[in-house]
């Protein structure tokens, strides 16, 4: 649906780019993120799939059209097939909730009677129908981002650009917002492209993730992949930041390792049943259990003392459990 | 005490003061609203970015500006007389009061326009929006109490300047005050005309307040 072929962005000559050099893909129907710190380039990577910034080089081609090669009307039509929402929501404050949805379709001239039934149909499926004839300062933060989603839908896109939609929320509504954008992903088979420096949020919705670092991706992969099995720096850092420090583990006997579950695994008593078949006794030095959208997931940093280390941990790959050394200090 | 007034005068000079101020602030708003439009939409990282013609109507503005309303009463004279055959009365006041009062309300438009936040602008854009009606659709109606205090400011700056128009002969109040209540020693008719000034004054600046509470939604 989306794709950046070795796009680079350089605003001013001579500056340090943007972006340099990014390619990716993003499939139809996917949540894809885009995870990196502030100034590593997800503003401009995200506002180059709608064409509000042009590349300096390379091609980005979304949904069949290369972006860069539109004129002014083709970009108002990808436009509209391209719905955008925003960090701090961007709604026109002078209109009221219901004139902010109806705002898309009035600029792409629709009929009055046809802007009005789907602007009912939009305002019910974000949940605020009761306040249609408001103005946006009288609705909270996570009103104003449904209206923001109303709006971005109004023209029956099929991708959906969040811009670091809930990095303005508190952690319930966002919780929320997350909730109904994973919704729309499934019920409109929307495609969607998110930004954000939260771990968490990737967590959540995202299906595949890359990993943005000075204007270039770093890592990509599948969400689990990449959460469970950070392999660059930036990235293991985000998994940090969203799971706490584990203990280091520094000084201490025996074999360092760490353990992946996923799925059922993540719930069966494997650490009791391999100590009593191996005779290795085991330290746990830190761990976490969690849900990766719908895939439960358990990670626990060992260290194993005595008994048959190696059938140990033969064993416990038989059993579907990921086993990777690690030395001391490296952190999980 | 009140012995030199004559209330027929008093209000014939009245009506000649609203006359020029109702006059002058209409072109006034038709040519410094699209004036104050062009020099945000021209200036630095905006649509229409053009260093050149930005440089030429600020330097327009700014010379407009910087000369005292009494000199340019009086400089534009020739220009006065071609534009509508007469200097003197409320018709050859109007030409003059538009030219101070035009580059002064464009400004104040321009600044109006810079407060509107850019993501309004972005995301308007990102809807699939023409710059014109990024222009009249979003970025003025949400610069709209802006330009509503600026309007609210200019007709007030336009009540001083009809009072020295005056001078050159303009009649209204400033020419009854300047005539009687100084020339003559009359301060009774210097007591009436500064009040029902300020009363003009208050009313313009409430009226203002009240419309720009209307139409914000902050």
């Amino acid at each position: 649906m989306i794709a950046f072929e070795a796009v680079s962005k350089t605003y001013a000559p001579g500056a340090r780019p943007a972006l340099d050099g990014v390619s990716l893909t993003v499939a139809a129907g996917e949540v894809f993120g885009v995870i990196g710190a502030s100034g590593a380039g997800k503003s401009t990577l995200i506002r180059l799939i709608n064409g509000l910034e042009t590349p300096t080089s390379g091609r980005v081609v979304v949904d069949g059209d290369d972006v860069t090669a539109l004129g002014v009307e083709g970009l108002r039509a990808l436009r509209r097939r391209v719905g955008m929402i925003f960090q701090h929501f961007n709604l026109l404050s002078g209109r009221t909730v219901a004139q902010n949805v109806a705002f898309p379709l009035k600029l792409a001239g629709r009929p009055a009677a046809e802007v009005k039934a789907r602007t009912a149909e939009l305002l019910a499926r974000v949940g605020l129908s009761d306040h249609a004839a408001k103005y946006p300062a009288q609705l909270s933060g996570g009103q104003k981002q449904r209206v923001g989603i109303a709006r971005a839908l109004a023209t029956g896109p099929k991708v959906l650009l969040c811009d670091e939609a809930t990095s303005a929320l508190d952690p319930e509504t966002t919780e929320q917002i997350l909730e109904l954008v994973s919704n729309l992903n499934r019920e409109l088979g929307l495609t969607i492209v998110l930004i954000t420096h939260e771990m968490d949020v990737v967590r959540r919705v995202c299906d595949r993730v890359a990993v943005l670092e000075d204007g270039c991706v770093v890592e990509s992969g599948s969400v689990e992949d990449v959460f469970l099995h950070p392999a660059s720096e930036t990235a293991r850092r985000f998994v940090r930041e969203a799971d706490g420090e584990p203990a280091a583990g520094v000084g201490l006997e025996g074999r360092l390792v760490r353990l992946t579950f996923r799925g059922e695994a993540t719930y069966r008593p494997v650490l009791g049943e391999v100590a009593r078949a191996t005779g290795v006794d085991y330290s746990i030095l830190g761990g976490r259990i969690h849900r990766l959208r719908e895939t439960p997931y358990g990670q626990l940093t060992l260290a194993l003392t005595g008994g048959d280390v190696e059938a140990a941990i033969a064993r416990f790959q038989a059993g579907g459990v990921r086993v990777d050394p690690i030395t001391p200090g490296e952190g999980a | 005490m009140m012995g030199n007034i004559d209330w027929t005068e008093i209000g014939q000079a009245t009506l000649d003061t609203l006359a020029m101020l109702g006059g002058s602030m209409v072109l006034t708003v038709l040519l410094g609203l699209p004036l104050g439009v062009i020099l945000f939409l021209t200036g630095r990282g905006q649509m229409l970015e053009n260093r050149l013609a930005n440089g030429l109507l600020s330097l327009l503005v700014n010379i407009l500006r910087s000369v005292p309303f009494v000199i340019l009463l009086i400089v534009m004279i020739p220009l006065t007389v071609a534009l509508v055959g007469t200097s003197l009365g409320v018709a050859g006041a109007i030409p003059p009061l538009v030219a101070g009062a035009a580059p002064f309300f464009a400004r104040l438009v321009e600044t109006a326009l810079r407060e509107v936040d850019r993501g309004v602008i972005e995301a308007s854009f990102a809807m699939g929006a023409r710059r014109r009606q990024v222009v009249l659709w979003a970025l003025l109606p949400e610069a709209m109490p802006g330009v509503i205090a600026a309007a609210t400011v200019t007709a007030i700056a336009l009540v001083s300047y009809t009072a020295m128009a005056g001078v050159v002969g303009a009649g209204g109040l400033g020419d009854l005050a300047i005539r009687f209540g100084y020339q003559r020693f009359q301060t009774d008719v210097m007591v009436v005309t500064v009040v029902l000034l300020l009363v003009l004054v208050q009313v313009l600046q409430m009226v203002g307040d009240r419309v720009v509470r209307r139409v914000s939604h902050r």
